[in-house]
């Protein structure tokens, strides 16, 4: 199962994953048109401080909490990939509450999204992957923690 | 072939279907439902009132739930049960057979012998779907709403029908709102916002006599309305096993593999009172999360897997009309508090762990936190300060952070 990976060591901290993910999922062929003097609510996020920089997304956890804790029974696990049925989405953030990694957000319509590996939309693959400048996030497989 | 008799149909009932399935794929399973309604995500019941959701998406699991686990749903309830034969007596009279047995028959409305409760023309509890829809069928924008009780059933309520009506008045014997999850002071902050958002509150004060439409309060003042919702608080569904002589405290006490001291019985959700890891003692944590993470391990050991959940803390997220709440463990040890714009954030201390914590307001990524002390991580190994106003995997150090982030978790 291939998922997405960060090496903290190359991230620049540049915030271009949040942007390449927010225009992924946009729906839009158009970057310009789908960020441009908006607030963007992307599903992968960059933290650190002015030395140390890393982008978090979903783990895709082999045991997910989430899914586990979902009032709504809007969060599920399919074919590797933990999926948020949106439309069922409260909005009460017990996922926020329990993810350990902080990977889930409030998108602009007040339900919970979370990032999907861009399976569902037009990438078809990881746009925060693609678009990294200095490839330190990876869409690889890997068998156990290094 | 294994049979599987599981009492009940809430997300604990869910979580053991999907327990069992994970080590048996074709052992038969039945599954007890008191209420008429396939599974539904009870907690959706005030957002179904604000229209936030309806009764299609508040479906907890797909219509083809119970078939693609090869489950038979009878709307029945379990009247008793005998270890003996391995046998469960229904309600319609049948009897059916088990290897393993779960129970999880969740909670009712604790309902107090007030006087003259049987002169109120309008009263509902708040527990299930049907309440909630019997509820919003008498509802007008000239309603009176009274609401006994200001816990999170009573309080949800009130925002689920806030726009529905023309008056909410909420009573409760404690001193504050939320008085299970928060302590005074961010009671405080919370009523303050209750109160901004049109609810109305009798604190330490509660109802001893009712006559039709008018409720008459301990305090002396006298409350008019046409609709009463009797949120006081909620008791185990525990008899089923109490009489079949397994060990009852407040909840059907259970071991770290939700097994009941009677062969082949489980228990998991609201009706069973499990380990608390942050307090160190047994209790009954009624929250959804813990229901259906009990229901899954007792399916899985009813299976004959091993499964073991040995770190359940109490933990609620909520919100009111826009503003965000979260909590978990146990407030003890000491305490660091941070005002903020939006709210206040304390956090609890004890012995080199972090113990629990209320949030207010700025809730970002608190799985974090909860996730330190489900794990009973100890503080000198982290990077906290607990004054940042978001939880950050900073607190790791670089190495923690590579095996957490580059690892198959």
């Amino acid at each position: 199962m291939k998922r997405v990976y960060v090496n903290e060591e190359w991230c620049l901290g540049c915030h271009l994953c949040e942007y390449n993910c927010a225009f992924a999922n946009s729906g839009m062929r158009d970057m310009v048109a789908a960020l441009k003097d908006k607030k963007i609510f992307p599903r992968i996020h960059v933290e650190g401080d002015d030395k140390i920089t890393f982008a978090v997304s979903c783990r895709h956890c082999t045991d997910p909490i989430c899914v586990k804790s979902c009032i709504a029974g809007a969060i599920s696990k399919r074919d590797g990939v933990v999926r948020i049925d949106r439309s069922k989405c409260v909005g009460c953030l017990t996922c926020v509450l329990v993810c350990p990694y902080g990977a889930l957000a409030l998108g602009e319509n007040g339900t919970m999204q979370k990032c999907e590996l861009c399976l569902q939309n037009l990438c078809g693959a990881p746009a925060c992957v693609s678009g990294c400048p200095n490839k330190a996030i990876v869409y690889e497989e890997r068998s156990d923690a290094e | 072939m294994k049979k599987y008799v599981i009492v009940g149909n809430g997300s604990a009932a869910v979580g053991c279907i999907e327990g069992i399935r994970s080590v048996d794929q074709t052992g038969e399973i039945t599954v007890l439902s008191a209420e008429k309604h396939p599974v539904y995500s009870r907690p959706l019941i005030s957002y179904l009132l604000e229209g936030k959701t309806d009764t299609e998406r508040m479906k907890y699991r797909g219509d083809s739930f119970y078939e693609d686990n090869g489950c038979n749903l009878m709307y029945a309830r379990a009247e008793s049960f005998d270890t003996g034969a391995g046998t469960v007596s229904l309600d319609n009279g049948q009897t059916l057979p088990y290897d393993e047995l779960c129970i999880a028959t969740g909670s009712r409305p604790f309902v107090p012998p007030f006087e003259g409760l049987d002169t109120v023309q309008n009263k509902f509890s708040f527990m299930t779907l049907d309440d909630a829809l019997g509820l919003d069928r008498v509802l007008t924008q000239e309603s009176n709403v009274l609401i006994v009780g200001a816990g999170l059933i009573g309080l949800k309520c009130a925002e689920g029908i806030r726009n529905k009506v023309k008056s909410i008045t909420v009573c409760d014997l404690a001193d504050r709102v939320l008085s299970s999850i928060l302590d005074s002071d961010c009671a405080a902050v919370v009523q303050k916002h209750l109160e901004n958002s049109g609810i109305d509150f009798l604190l330490s004060d509660s109802a001893v006599r009712f006559d039709g439409d008018k409720a008459y309060m301990k305090s002396g003042k006298t409350v008019d309305f046409d609709i009463l919702v009797l949120a006081v608080g909620v008791r185990a569904n525990t008899e089923i096993v109490k009489s079949a002589g397994g060990t009852v405290n407040r909840g059907i006490v259970v071991d770290d593999r939700m097994k009941t001291d009677l062969p082949s019985v489980y228990a998991a959700g609201d009706c069973a009172e499990g380990f608390d890891s942050s307090l160190g003692a047994n209790r009954v944590l009624a929250i959804l999360p813990n229901a259906y993470m009990q229901g899954h391990t007792a399916g899985v050991n009813m299976a004959g897997g091993e499964a073991s959940f040995n770190n359940a803390v109490p933990m609620n997220s909520i919100g009111f009309f826009g503003l965000h709440m979260m909590t978990a463990g146990v407030y003890e040890g000491d305490m660091t508090e941070e005002k903020t714009d939006a709210g206040i954030r304390r956090f609890f201390v004890k012995d080199n762990l972090l113990k629990g914590f209320i949030l207010i307001g700025d809730v970002e990524r608190t799985g974090i936190y909860t996730s330190l002390i489900r794990e009973k991580t100890p503080l000198d190994t982290l990077d906290l300060d607990f004054t940042k106003k978001v939880a950050s995997s900073m607190i790791y150090s670089q190495k923690k952070r590579r095996k957490m982030f580059g690892g198959v978790v």
